[in-house]
């Protein structure tokens, strides 16, 4: 689980969904990188991501990593932004039984996890239904 | 490029062997492949293994397990490809004979997971996917291939009981390998109704925990003609890589590492799938198995789970997978399944598989993958 | 003239309904019901907290202003319930809506009022030229001890207040805060639940400092009561406002627009500022609004705000506050009410 470092090195990425887009082809990296998988440029320009998509698949986590051992069952997905990139998050506020591919869900800030009672809180992104 | 041909296999009992540390797991199987083989001396060492660092604090395994080999100063690597870690060993290896750099080569894989406590191995195994946008969601390996089997559920309706058969085909080949981790049958009704990991996959659609290795000496086949045991070649080795990330993959349902891998192993061997005989998979979880079937050509997209169910891959079926008992029932040691998935098709290609015996096996298959499929290993044997 | 350009709420969806919890303690529900006058209050979902709902909150307040976050140059989170002892809240939230790094932060706390202050200080700065936009917050998820009388309206929720001089919504007209020393509502550093001093709570605390800090805006300003169209009070229960709206001569249908604790309970920091957004959901042009929050220890802010034209155009662009307060709402049973508030004492 994250040192503070390296989870502070993603904050553009887990609190503004801060992304790279080639200038050559388009295609969306999150997170950014140095080089376009699709056409090897290595020119980016930043843009935010879409806030809003559709399930992709999901799973629900009943048997849970140590940090996420109160969290448990929760719910996890990819869901597909109207941008068309791929994002994998928790999926909140949402009945279990009313999971389902295909299901429109928007981004939200929320807490991910924290290291117990002494240690640093960790905030990302998560799915809503819209 | 010269021919390449495995001259000796050993692998030791998998399970949890708290007895033995991973050096000394290490050393008996590598013991028993040399033996098998009639060698005492190898040109160079190459090992699978995931992650020792993690699981026992200990790195610098080449040097440490020529070493405990009685090899030293043989040149040694040690190679990692998360799950795939053996089957890059094999097919590193592979290359070094091939190539014509060493002679007779020592290929060896090994996991020691026994310990470390259940939620530090669940951590060491999740290094395989993305730590940041995967597992910092609490996504966990069983959850990632639960999304590919809801994926896969939904749009070609493989069904759970499919699923479940994919489990109980492995144990009952299991039942038949003294080898095994679990060596007993499963039903049906006992997976479907065992405790749910990640929906939808139950803790029988999961493989285990284990500590095990298994190790190959391979040498080029002028040489091999020397030794005791019938030739059977390496006639191809495919390798390919892909974004570890199943959220940047076009398709969860399909595994493009494997299809890639194998399309370089069907060229490279001259071969199709109709030609294989019988294949070791990776079942990590009961999906993954459909999804190979698939990607390796053996069933059209999508048609993995009916072909499960019809008994295409039966052990009396058309294409036997996982004779072995996969890793389902055999058992899971990260960093020696790939290795242990050649030992097993070079016994069956000898004809020295006893009660698991594939008839008339003349060319087999391995497919050994990392992670969600960030990589694919795939070899085929061919008996001379 | 200077003033609201922005605004935004965050109400999480979870409920928990009084007579559930009066149930586990063995209360009389109907009789906190009619004496609080609160029927139900949210509970914010264990991934929820002071700083993610001042982020959502936030975004809705630059939707409805238009403006480059960049060009924010102060950040202010006032809440008695921040994550850290020592780390800031705004910081998060400063970064989450891409303000940094030029810009000021501050956590505030002042009981309840905090939104408030934060509220007082973003505006002054823009009043004297200091920044171009200030973002004030004001947020909470504020713990009632189990089977106090609290528990039955410490609730969460965040409203957000962008302020500016152009492209206002409501200009600010005048500003006054009424400040004593007065010990009614108070929790020591390490304590996990607040105390309070029962009765003194009315009279010499909310009652003394509203009416106090209501007056003396109203003397500032020349206004009377009539003269506004609505007017928001800190609501620590559905019948203090009320009371205190009769004391200075307020008619009800001022104050119902921006009542929500019924529904909602007492979002403390969020409580007022939460009032002023349901308020200018549906308040026209030329609306002469008060508020006045309350805060223990004690303390009143009260502001004076114009309605402009403006509001036609902004007040569509991110959720109503009485649409978050009565959609998609989740009921919470007691169990899984103090699952969530962290009420029940796990092993290391």
């Amino acid at each position: 689980m994250p040192t503070p470092s390296r989870y502070w090195r993603e904050i553009p990425q887990r609190y503004r969904l801060e992304a790279g887009k080639c200038k050559n082809c388009g295609f969306i990296a999150f997170p950014p990188r140095l080089v376009c998988p699709r056409c090897q440029s290595r020119a980016f320009e930043t843009i935010i991501l879409a806030d809003a998509g559709k399930i992709v698949s999901y799973t629900i986590i009943r048997v849970p990593p140590k940090p996420f051992s109160d969290q448990a069952p929760y719910a996890v997905g990819i869901v597909d932004l109207d941008d068309g990139v791929r994002l994998t998050g928790q999926i909140v506020e949402c009945a279990f039984e009313e999971l389902k591919i295909g299901k429109r869900v928007k981004i939200e800030f929320r807490k991910v996890y924290e290291e117990g009672e002494a240690g640093v809180i960790y905030y990302g992104y998560k799915f809503v239904p819209e | 490029m010269r021919d390449v041909a495995v001259i000796g296999v050993g692998m030791n009992k998998w399970g949890e062997l708290w007895e033995k540390s991973l050096r000394q797991v290490f050393t008996e199987a590598a013991l028993l492949a040399l033996d098998d083989a009639g060698v005492d001396k190898v040109d160079s060492l190459i090992v699978g293994c995931m992650s020792s660092g993690l699981f026992v604090g200990q790195e610098h395994l080449s040097s440490l397990l020529a070493d405990y080999l009685g090899q030293v100063p043989v040149p040694a690597a040690r190679v990692e490809s998360a799950c795939a870690s053996g089957g890059l060993a094999l097919r590193m290896g592979f290359i070094e004979v091939a190539s014509g750099i060493s002679d007779v080569v020592l290929v060896g894989g090994v996991e020691k997971m026994t310990d470390v406590s259940g939620h530090e191995a669940t951590f060491a195994l999740g290094t395989a996917a993305d730590q940041e946008y995967e597992c910092f969601h609490g996504l966990t390996f069983p959850g990632l291939y639960a999304l590919m089997a809801r994926a896969h559920m939904e749009k070609y309706g493989t069904t759970r009981e499919q699923l479940a058969m994919v489990a109980v085909k492995n144990h009952s080949n299991g039942s038949l390998n003294p080898l095994a981790q679990y060596p007993f049958k499963v039903s049906i009704e006992t997976v479907l109704n065992s405790v749910m990991v990640a929906d939808p996959l139950r803790i029988l659609d999961c493989s285990p925990i284990t500590d095990g290795a298994a190790a190959l000496v391979l040498c080029p086949v002028e040489l091999a003609k020397k030794f005791k045991k019938p030739v059977v070649r390496i006639v191809a080795s495919g390798m390919a890589t892909d974004a570890i990330a199943l959220s940047s993959r076009q398709d969860i349902t399909w595994i493009e590492s494997t299809y890639q891998a194998a399309k370089r192993a069907y060229a490279m061997a001259g071969k199709k799938p109709e030609d294989i005989d019988l294949i070791e998979v990776h079942d990590c979880f009961t999906i993954a198995e459909i999804c190979v079937m698939e990607a390796l050509g053996l069933v059209e997209k999508g048609k993995g789970g009916q072909a499960v169910q019809d008994g295409l891959t039966s052990l009396q079926g058309k294409v036997p997978v996982n004779a072995s008992g996969g890793l389902k029932a055999k058992g899971h040691p990260v960093g020696a399944t790939g290795v242990a998935q050649a030992v097993e098709i070079v016994k069956q290609l000898r004809g020295e598989a006893g009660p698991r015996q594939v008839k008339d096996a003349k060319i087999g298959l391995t497919q050994n993958m990392g992670g969600s499929g960030g990589s694919s290993v795939v070899h085929i044997f061919e008996r001379d | 003239m200077e003033g609201i350009i922005g605004y935004g709420a965050c109400i999480p969806r979870n409920r928990i309904k009084v007579e559930e919890i009066a149930k586990v303690w063995g209360a009389d529900a109907p009789s906190y019901r009619k004496g609080l006058l609160v029927e139900e209050k949210s509970v914010p979902s264990p991934d929820q907290d002071t700083i993610t709902m001042s982020v959502e909150a936030s975004k809705c307040a630059l939707k409805r202003a238009g403006i480059d976050p960049k060009e924010i140059g102060a950040v202010y989170i006032g809440s008695e319930s921040h994550p850290y002892a020592v780390k800031p809240s705004g910081t998060v939230l400063a970064e989450a809506i891409g303000a940094t790094p030029e810009v000021h932060t501050a956590d505030l706390e002042f009981a309840c009022k905090a939104g408030t202050e934060g509220m007082f200080v973003a505006l002054s700065l823009v009043k004297a030229g200091a920044i171009k936009y200030g973002l004030a917050v004001g947020a909470d998820t504020s713990q009632g001890a189990p089977g106090d009388a609290l528990e039955y309206t410490a609730a969460a929720g965040a409203a957000a207040y962008i302020f500016g001089r152009e492209k206002v919504v409501a200009e600010a007209l005048e500003t006054y805060s009424y400040t004593t020393d007065t010990p009614d509502f108070w929790r020591r550093e390490y304590q996990y639940y607040p105390q309070h001093g029962g009765r003194f709570t009315g009279e010499p605390a909310y009652f003394k400092h509203i009416t106090g800090a209501a007056k003396g805006i109203m003397e500032k300003s020349g206004l009377k009561p009539a003269d506004f169209q609505y007017v928001i009070f800190h609501q620590p229960n559905g019948k203090f406002p009320f009371r205190v709206g009769e004391m200075l001569g307020f008619a009800k249908k001022q104050i119902e627009p921006g009542w929500l604790v019924n529904k909602l309970g007492n979002t403390y920091s969020g409580s007022s500022p939460l009032g002023l957004t349901a308020t200018l959901d549906i308040s026209q042009p030329g609306d002469l609004i008060l508020i006045v929050s309350y805060g223990s220890g004690a303390g009143s802010d009260a502001f004076i705000f114009k309605v402009t034209e403006r509001i036609n155009e902004v007040r569509d662009l991110a959720p109503k506050t009485r649409e978050l307060l009565e959609k998609n709402k989740n009921y919470l049973e007691y169990g899984t009410y103090a699952k969530f508030r962290h009420k029940i004492r796990k092993a290391e």
